[in-house]
């Protein structure tokens, strides 16, 4: 029996879970994180589908070697991170960009809008250029309305055009973390 | 660094005697020769690493995950796994039972002047894979412990960490291509039909 997505609950912004779709819908059969609240509702789900695998990581870096793996095998992976990991994955992003495996990250922002937490300002002032330096395309998302199509261009870019590519999720779309 | 006397060319075809039943993802550097010599060059079952340092357990696990009634193996260096040891408790948290890892430690970095790796100086890594929470753990420091631990490498019903410790002489000379793209087509193709 298909695991059955649940509604979201009244009140909740709906793109978490219909973006959870779309990415099993695209065949993702592995999830790997490190925690982050901007990804709970994606972690959660997978970790309640039987489906899927569903992957804690220590460091995001293992979720990079991990999709090459994954790939290797004929499934397909992404790695959820806070934009502070993307730090942790500079050298290992050059085995996807050497041997043109697909990569998928999903990255939730901190350190850009309204953040008020200053050691988060950092890794989100250069989180894109960084990225971009070692030749990931970035596609960054404002607007619950722009989830799930630029989520889905990004799985054409990375599993049909064998490209890493991360969706950065920001704090205008998941809202800051309030610090008093 | 008395207990490091095994020889890698001997014992590795005696912990692996049928290499073509596993798909291998090798660490850079020494794990890569060795695995290379062991399943010729130009084998299809394996993907070895020139750089990613760190990346060769996380990548044999995500093959694992893929492909679960295949028997996946990691082969990697001591210095290779140090980099990245947290990925030990994330193979421990999934315990995927078609999937292990020998480490092949010479308790040095072989590659860059042959410097003492931790090592080579207080650390165990039996140890360390124990306490990630990895179930099957044996170590081989003399030709004694061969036999065991290989029966574990075929049996293969639970994830297993094999600390294999050998001496610092350098694995066998090999050429093999580092071109990451055209390995993974070579295994892609002989594993999927498909590139």
């Amino acid at each position: 029996m298909p695991f059955d997505i649940p509604a979201p609950p009244p009140g909740d912004p709906t793109w978490p879970y219909a973006l959870y779709k779309l990415l099993k819908d695209a065949g993702v059969t592995q999830f790997s994180y490190v925690p982050d609240a901007g990804h709970r509702v994606l972690i959660d789900l997978s970790l309640a589908d039987p489906d899927v695998h569903s992957i804690p990581l220590t460091s995001e870096e293992e979720g990079v070697a991990m999709a090459a793996g994954a790939n290797l095998g004929g499934e397909k992976h992404v790695l959820l991170m806070q934009s502070s990991g993307a730090g942790n994955c500079i050298n290992m992003l050059s085995l996807p960009r050497l041997g043109k495996f697909p990569f998928l990250t999903i990255l939730s922002m901190r350190g850009d809008f309204g953040e008020g937490n200053p050691w988060q300002m950092p890794m989100g002032k250069s989180v894109q250029p960084v990225l971009e330096a070692c030749d990931v395309v970035c596609l960054r998302v404002e607007k619950p309305e722009e989830v799930i199509p630029t989520v889905d261009a990004a799985l054409t870019m990375a599993f049909q055009s064998q490209e890493s590519v991360a969706v950065l999720l920001s704090q205008k779309l998941i809202g800051a973390k309030k610090f008093a | 660094m008395s207990d490091f006397v095994l020889d890698r060319g001997e014992v590795i075809p005696k912990l692996i005697e049928n290499p073509q039943d596993y798909l291998i993802v090798t660490g850079l550097a020494g794990t890569a020769r060795d695995i290379a010599n062991l399943c010729g060059a130009e084998g299809s079952n394996y993907y070895s690493m020139a750089g990613a340092m760190g990346g060769a357990v996380p990548m044999a696990l995500g093959l694992a995950l893929a492909q679960p009634n295949r028997k996946v193996l990691c082969v990697t260096g001591d210095g290779e796994l140090l980099m990245n040891v947290g990925a030990l408790a994330t193979v421990a948290v999934m315990n995927p039972s078609n999937f292990g890892i020998i480490c092949v430690d010479n308790g040095h970095y072989g590659e860059t002047g042959n410097q003492v790796s931790h090592t080579g100086h207080t650390t165990d890594l039996s140890v360390m894979a124990q306490g990630a929470g990895i179930k099957q753990v044996r170590t081989v420091a003399q030709d004694s412990d061969i036999a065991d631990a290989a029966a574990m490498v075929k049996g293969g019903n639970a994830t297993f960490f094999v600390h294999l410790k050998v001496n610092d002489t350098p694995p066998a000379r090999i050429k093999r291509s580092l071109d990451a793209n055209y390995t993974k087509t070579v295994f892609r193709k002989a594993l999927l039909g498909e590139v």
